[in-house]
Formats: C-alpha cells, structure tokens, sequence
C-alpha cells in the first residue's frame, strides 16, 4: 500500500496541563474523503489545528506527504498546501469577500488568481454576488462558503474543514457537502470534515473516525459506521430528539 | 480673521507631525494590541540622527543645497529609526508575545525610559541647537496691523505628511503586504493558517510606524529648531492622544485625530493662554471619550457568529 497522504501517530496534545488529545493515529489517503465525528468537547478541532501545529503536538508525529510536520511553524505548514476552514469559519469581518479570497491565494503569489475565482465562483454563484461586501456582512451560510472558498483558493492538496454544516439550514448543508463531493470526484481532492452531523459527514466519507474524550474508539468505512449500533445510539438516533 | 488663518496654518502644520506619529501608535496596536508606549522616544531619536547627520554632512561635505540636506536626513533617518524599531520589538517585545497582556507594556515604558536616557547620557541633557533651515516664508495676506504668512518649512511639512500619507494609504489597503498586516490585525491566528508569517508581518508593521515617526522627527527639528533628549515625551503623549481620538487601530482617525489635536493646542494658545493649551487638548479628548468610547474613527466591535 502507498503512504497515506496524511498520517498522524501518537498525537498528544495539552493546553496547559490538561490532556486534551491522548494519542490520536489517523491517516487521510490521497483522494480520500475522511471524518472524523464526534461530541462537544471530544477534541475533534484540538487535532485540526494541531495538524497545523497550534497547540503544537506535545507527542506523537504528524507526517504530511513524507515530511513530518509536527514541529513546523504554522504559515509553513500552510505552505505545503494544506488548507483549513477552520472552526468558527474566521472570516475577516472587515475585508471584502475578494480580499477574503486574495488572502487565500497569497501562497501561490496569485499565480491563477483569475482562474481559481471562477473556480470558486462556479461552486458558490453566491459569493460572486457579494463580491465587494464586507465579509463580517454575510450570513453564516455564506460565510462557510467564503471559509472553504478561501481554503480552496491555495489549491490545496488536502482540505482540512472543521464542521461546515454548523449552525446552517439543511438547503445549505446540502449545497455544501454537494460541493465537497464533487471537488473530491473531479479534482481528487483529499479532505479531512470534522463533523457533528454525523449522519451526512459519514454519508459523504470513504472512511471515518469517532472521537471520545481525545481517543479515536472506532474507526471503519463510512457506511460500516453508520451500521453500528452504538455509533447509531450515540451520534445518530440520540441527536433527534 | 487674519489671526484665524495664521493659527489655521500653524495648527495643521503641528497637526500633520502629531498625525505621522500617531500612526505608529493605531498600527501597533492595531496588530498586537499593546500601546507602545517607547514610539514617542524613537520620534525623539529621529530627530537626534536628523541632526546627527545634518551636522555630519556640515562637516564632511560643507555646504550643499537645503533641499538636499533635508532628503539626506529624511533618509538616514528613516533607515536608522526603522532599524531601531526593529531592534526594540526583536528584544523587547517579541519574547513576551503570549504572556500575560501587561508585560509588553510595562517592558515598552522600559524601552521609553532606556531611550530618553541613553540619549541624555551619549548627548548630553542641554537643548541642542539646529541652524534654521527653510525660514522664508510667503505672505499670503497682508493687512496693516496682521501679515498672514506660511513659511517654505510649513509648507514642506504639509507637502511631505500628504505624500507619506497617500502612500501608505495605498500600501495598507491596495497591496498583499497591507492585506497581510490587516488579516493579522484582524485575526492572528487565521493569517497563519493562510500562510502569512505573522511575526514578519508584526516586524514590518513596527519598521513602517518608525519609518514614519522618523519623518515626524525630521520635521519637528526642521520646525523648531531645536532637539532635546526629552522631546519624546510630549510629542508622544500627543500623538497616543491623537490615536485615541480618533479611534485607536484606525489609520484615517489618526490622522484626523494628530490634526484635531494640532488645531485645539495652536487656537487655544492664539486665543486663550499658552499654559492651559495641554488641558484643552486633553480635556476635548476625555469629553469625545464620554460620547463616543471607540473615538471619532474606530469601528466597534460588531461580529457575526
């Protein structure tokens, strides 16, 4: 088998004292889509942004592409083109939606600035609209589609997206993991969703991952999870209430 | 009315200094949320190496046009007061980045202090005297009792603030070096997710606030005359105040702010008494404070979540 595109192995990660990540492995292959699901406070977004090296991983290693990565600063990490839309979507309130996108294209030195606009146009005609709005102005639809239009614009070889669907109508959700699915079909785009929803993430995933208290406890194909009656329990019927 | 226009001319001339150094303030604390509280003493020590080097060329070239000596000052100054900065956020304020909020600042009041007495110490602590430069002056009304006038420095000043300012305008919101100092103003951690080197970024803001603080210093002693190890104090105070009043983190407001402050000092000298022209300063600054906390400029804090 071929190295994974993203492998992480013994990943502990603090803030502080506390212990949040208790060694976590987990790989994301080259285009795969992987999840990672899990509840409040699991530690799902502790290991996004440890990938990125902030927290910096106390333990473990983090190998992205053959080259380990887990004691690199954060803005080279970025340069090797992975791309995050991360928790909260952090959208500069007080720049336009193409400023938004410019800073995206920064790394490439806006090489196929015109090109990836209309790439990312083309998947959200939405943004185009807004073009010259201040960022801060959007709704929180097209703020994710801003954050994950803005991680797309490195061309990134893996996208990291921290729960996109959150706090968005269902009509959005699905416009968005759409999206996801075909950049993945398409352009082999490797992407790595932590999600709540659990139900669509493992619908979309190849494989997944559940998280509990920083430890992965099950991991398998998407649809094998979805099948399993404690991921059932805890992720899937338990959240209809 | 002949009063008015003179004072109008002197205050917009002390208001274009105030306004360069402010600039320094609203961009550092825009970036990295410290006041630095050290910017008035590297204004103070542009001024220093303006003279420094006007006295050099005195004596390794003789004489050569005013116009060329000024550039010569604007120039060293820039690159040396920029190097300084530089220096001072390296050691001073860099190792503290992520510990507690008070500790840049107190470790900037150090850096103040270390720089009024190093230059005290290396230069000694009497006034020093530069030769007039640019004193002709155009007179602009002339009435019996009151000729309005601006002289060729005042107008030099205002020329060079315009300049400087369209320029940096520009810099702050049309380039991706002023979109990368922005996104860090904005959010930090975000610009590094995105590939930007935020300690670069924060150096570079720290290299372009001294680099104008230089020019500020250049034209205080072109203006006055005279330099002083002490000249940081009350330059500074202005400025930060300034900065506030028009809405610290925004760069128009400082601008509007260093004005504003210029004109208040310069028409309650010219109407009321000399003495009290701080506290009129002040005091406009503390009842804009009452009525509108975030200043004249500043953008409240509205987020969506």
């Amino acid at each position: 088998m071929t190295e994974p595109l993203l492998s992480i192995r013994g990943v502990k990660t603090y803030y502080g004292k506390i212990i949040a990540l208790k060694g976590v492995d987990l790989d994301v292959n080259e285009g795969e889509i992987v999840t990672l699901i899990g509840a409040n406070g699991a530690g799902k977004s502790t290991l996004m942004m440890t990938i990125f090296g902030s927290p910096r991983a106390r333990e473990g290693k983090i190998v992205y592409q053959g080259s380990d990565i887990s004691r690199m600063p954060t803005h080279e990490i970025a340069r090797m083109r992975i791309a995050q839309s991360p928790e909260g979507r952090r959208i500069f309130p007080r720049m336009s939606v193409m400023e938004n996108l410019q800073m995206g294209a920064a790394i490439n030195d806006f090489a196929h600035m015109d090109e990836d606009l209309k790439r990312v146009f083309d998947l959200f005609p939405r943004l185009k609209e807004r073009i010259n709005q201040r960022g801060g102005t959007l709704s929180g639809g097209e703020q994710q589609m801003l954050a994950i239009a803005r991680a797309l614009m490195s061309r990134p070889k893996l996208l990291l997206l921290d729960e996109p669907s959150l706090g968005l109508a269902p009509l959005v959700v699905k416009l968005i993991f759409d999206a996801i699915r075909d950049l993945n079909r398409t352009e082999g785009l490797s992407v790595f969703l932590v999600e709540q929803n659990a139900f669509h993430a493992l619908k979309l995933a190849h494989r997944g991952y559940v998280m509990v208290n920083g430890v992965i406890t099950m991991s398998g194909s998407g649809k094998e999870l979805l099948e399993r009656p404690e991921v059932r329990a805890a992720y899937l019927e338990g959240g209809r209430h | 009315m002949e009063v008015f226009l003179q004072q109008l001319i002197n205050g917009i001339t002390l208001g274009s200094i105030y306004g360069l150094i402010a600039i320094g303030y609203t961009m550092v604390f825009g970036i990295i949320g410290m006041v630095n509280f050290a910017h008035g003493d590297v204004f103070m020590v542009s001024a220093f190496i303006a003279m420094i080097t006007f006295l050099l060329i005195g004596a390794l070239v003789g004489s050569v046009p005013v116009v060329i000596a000024i550039v010569l000052m604007l120039v060293v100054a820039m690159v040396l007061t920029s190097l300084w900065n530089w220096t001072i956020e390296r050691v001073a304020y860099r190792p503290l980045r992520g510990s507690f909020r008070l500790a840049p600042l107190i470790s900037a009041i150090g850096v103040s202090i270390f720089l009024s007495n190093f230059v005290q110490v290396t230069q000694g602590p009497r006034n020093k005297p530069v030769p007039g430069m640019l004193n002709d002056v155009i007179i602009l009304v002339e009435s019996p009792t009151y000729n309005v006038a601006i002289s060729y420095k005042q107008i030099m000043i205002m020329v060079v603030t315009a300049i400087l300012l369209a320029a940096f305008w520009y810099l702050v919101q049309k380039t991706s070096l002023g979109r990368a100092q922005r996104a860090c103003e904005q959010d930090r951690k975000m610009a590094s997710l995105l590939g930007i080197d935020v300690d670069r970024t924060i150096s570079i803001t720290f290299v372009m606030g001294a680099a104008l603080a230089a020019v500020a210093g250049v034209m205080y002693m072109v203006y006055y005359g005279v330099v002083s190890f002490s000249d940081g104090f009350n330059p500074g105070v202005k400025a930060f105040t300034a900065a506030v009043l028009g809405g610290i983190g925004s760069l128009p407001g400082a601008v509007v702010g260093g004005l504003l402050i210029g004109l208040i000092e310069v028409f309650w000298s010219a109407y009321f008494t000399i003495d009290y022209k701080d506290v009129a300063a002040f005091s406009i600054l503390a009842i804009t404070l009452i009525f509108m906390p975030q200043g004249l400029l500043g953008k409240p804090e509205v987020e969506k979540v």
